[in-house]
C-alpha cells in the first residue's frame, strides 16, 4: 500500500508554550481507516487540523509523498451554512472550484441520494435533525471526490442507533470511493468498529501510545458488534487506552 | 393569543386613555393652552393638514437618507475593520468619540460650518452621525461572530478572502445588521429632530421646526399635532424595518422562526 502522508516529529505548541500535541510519527497509508482515539484534550483535534494544513506545525513536517491529495472534513458538529438549503450547503466545495453551476447542482443532489436524503436538498439545516444535518455535512465533504477524509468526532452529539447508522453507511462509502479516512474519536467500541488501524493517543501533549492494526477489514455488518472477536479487539484498545492515561499520570 | 386579540389590546388601551384625557380636560376645565383636548389636536391636524404633512416630509426624506448613508458607511468601515486589525485599532475609538459626543452639542458647529443655505445638508450630517454607530458596532460584532470551523472549510477548499467575505462572513453577519438596523432608523429620526430643534426656526422646516414655532405662538393643539406625527413617524419606520428583518431571515434564522410545537 502507497504512503498517503509521512508525518515527521511534527509537533504544535500554542503561543503561551504548552504544547498541544506530538512529536507525532506516522505513516497514513492507501485506503486505511485510521482512528485517533485519546481522551478529551490530548490534541486529537489538533492532530487532525495539522493534517488538514489547516494548522502549521511548530516542528516537524509533513512528507506528501504523491503530491497533497483533495480532501475532505467533516466537523464535530454539522458546521453547515444556516441560511443556505441542504443542496446549497452541499455545492459550497464545487463552487469554490468554479465547477459550473448545473453540473455542481447535479453532483450535489446525487450526493444527498448517497447519504440517504434524496428529496432534502431545498431543507434548510434548522429544519433537519441532528443525524440528518450529520449527513449534509458528509455529503458536503464527500462531493468534491476527496481521496483523503478527515472526521473530527462526527458522530459524538448524535444518539446511538444514528450513530450505528452513520457508522455503517460511512464504512459503504468508505469502500466505494476507495477513500483513506483518518477518524477522531473518544469512543473504543467506535474505533473498534470502524477502523482498520487504532491511535492510541496520551494525554496532552498527545503522542502515540499504541498503534494497534486489526486483522479484519470492516465491513457494515452491525452483528459484528456482538460477536467475540469484537469484544475481543475492543478489550484489547480499552487496555491499551488505560496504560496510555498510567503513562500520562 | 390570537393575532386580533394582540392589535385590538393596545389600541383599547389607547382609545381609553383618550377618552380619559378627553373627559378630565373638560369636566375639571384645563385652560386649551395647557393641556388641548384630543378632539381639539385632531381638528388642529386637520386644519394644517397640508403644511404639516409637507414638514413630515422634509424630515422623512432627511431622516431616509442619513439612514441609507449611515448603512452603507457602517457596513463598508466594518468590513475594512474585519479585514485589518490596525484599521480597526486606529479608528474605532473616534467612531466611539463620535458615538458618545452629544448631538446637541456638536449641533450648532455643524450647522456654522455647512451654513444656513444649506441646512439639510447640516442636518443630514448630524442625523448620520447618530445613526452610523449602531450599524458600524453591530455588523463588526456580527462579521466577528462567523463560525471559525465554516472558515476553515472555506480556506481548506480554497477559498479567497473575498469569497469568505461574501459568501461567509456577510451572510452571518446579516442578523446583527438588521438588528443594528432597527436601532438606527429611530436614532435617525431622532438625530434629525434634534438637529432641527439645533438650527432654530426659519431655515428648517421640518417637523421639529412646526412645533418649535406652534410653541412660540402658543398654538399648543399644533403643537400636539405636530408630535403625534413624529410618534407616528419612528413606529411606522421601525415596523418597516422590522419586516425586513423578518423577510430576510424567517426561512433560516431562530428568531424569525415561529415555534410551532
Amino acid at each position: 500500500m502507497s504512503v498517503v502522508a509521512q508525518l515527521n516529529g511534527v509537533e504544535r505548541t500554542y503561543s503561551n508554550g504548552v504544547k498541544a500535541v506530538g512529536p507525532l510519527d506516522l505513516e497514513l497509508r492507501e485506503g486505511e481507516f485510521v482512528s485517533l482515539l485519546g481522551p478529551s484534550g490530548c490534541g486529537k483535534s489538533t492532530a487532525l487540523r495539522l493534517i488538514a494544513t489547516l494548522l502549521a506545525p511548530t516542528a516537524g513536517g509533513i512528507e506528501w509523498p504523491r503530491g497533497k491529495p483533495p480532501l475532505g472534513f467533516v466537523f464535530q458538529d454539522a458546521t453547515l451554512m444556516p441560511w443556505a438549503t441542504a443542496r446549497d450547503n452541499v455545492r459550497l466545495p464545487l463552487d469554490l472550484a468554479k465547477v459550473p453551476r448545473h453540473e455542481a447542482l447535479m453532483r450535489a443532489d446525487a450526493a444527498l441520494d448517497r447519504v440517504g436524503l434524496a428529496g432534502f436538498g431545498g431543507a434548510y439545516p434548522r429544519e433537519l435533525s441532528g443525524g440528518m444535518r450529520m449527513r449534509v455535512s458528509i455529503a458536503r465533504a464527500l462531493v468534491a471526490k476527496p481521496k483523503l477524509l478527515l472526521m473530527d468526532e462526527p458522530f459524538a452529539a448524535l444518539d446511538e442507533m444514528t450513530r450505528h447508522e452513520l457508522n455503517d453507511d460511512l464504512l459503504r462509502l468508505w469502500r466505494a470511493d476507495d477513500l483513506t479516512i483518518v477518524f477522531v474519536t473518544h469512543s473504543v467500541y467506535e474505533s473498534t468498529y470502524l477502523s482498520t488501524r487504532t491511535l492510541v493517543l496520551t494525554p496532552r501533549p498527545g503522542t502515540i501510545a499504541a498503534d494497534i492494526a486489526f486483522p479484519r477489514r470492516p465491513a457494515a455488518d452491525p452483528s459484528y458488534r456482538f460477536s467475540p472477536e469484537f469484544a475481543d479487539h475492543a478489550s484489547k484498545v480499552t487496555s491499551a487506552l488505560r496504560n496510555a492515561m498510567k503513562i500520562a499520570a | 393569543m390570537t393575532k386580533a386579540i394582540r392589535y385590538a389590546l393596545p389600541v383599547a388601551l389607547g382609545m381609553a386613555v383618550l377618552a380619559a384625557w378627553e373627559l378630565f380636560v373638560r369636566v375639571y376645565d384645563i385652560p386649551r393652552f395647557v393641556l388641548p383636548p384630543p378632539s381639539e389636536i385632531w381638528s388642529a391636524l386637520l386644519a394644517d393638514f397640508p403644511s404639516l404633512m409637507a414638514s413630515l416630509w422634509t424630515t422623512l426624506r432627511i431622516t431616509l437618507i442619513a439612514f441609507m448613508l449611515a448603512v452603507v458607511s457602517g457596513v463598508a468601515l466594518a468590513v475594512l475593520f474585519s479585514q485589518s486589525r490596525v484599521v480597526e485599532m486606529m479608528l474605532y475609538p473616534y467612531a466611539v468619540a463620535l458615538q458618545v459626543t452629544p448631538v446637541v452639542a456638536i449641533a450648532p458647529l455643524i450647522i456654522i460650518w455647512v451654513g444656513f443655505e444649506r441646512i439639510n445638508l447640516a442636518l443630514l450630517i448630524l442625523a448620520w452621525i447618530v445613526a452610523f454607530f449602531p450599524i458600524l458596532s453591530n455588523t463588526t460584532l456580527g462579521l466577528r461572530s462567523t463560525d471559525h470551523n465554516l472558515v476553515d472549510l472555506f480556506r481548506l477548499h480554497g477559498a479567497s478572502p473575498s469569497q469568505i467575505l461574501w459568501r461567509l462572513k456577510l451572510p452571518s453577519a446579516l442578523p446583527y445588521l438588521l438588528g443594528g438596523m432597527k436601532t438606527a432608523g429611530g436614532l435617525a429620526l431622532i438625530g434629525t429632530v434634534v438637529a432641527e430643534y439645533g438650527a432654530g426656526s426659519g431655515t428648517a422646516t421640518g417637523l421639529a421646526w412646526r412645533i418649535v414655532e406652534a410653541g412660540n405662538r402658543l398654538q399648543i393643539p399644533r403643537m400636539f399635532a405636530a408630535f403625534f406625527l413624529l410618534t407616528a413617524l419612528g413606529i411606522a419606520i421601525f415596523f418597516a424595518l422590522s419586516l425586513i428583518e423578518h423577510f430576510a431571515l424567517r426561512k433560516w434564522h431562530e428568531s424569525a422562526v415561529s415555534q410551532e410545537k
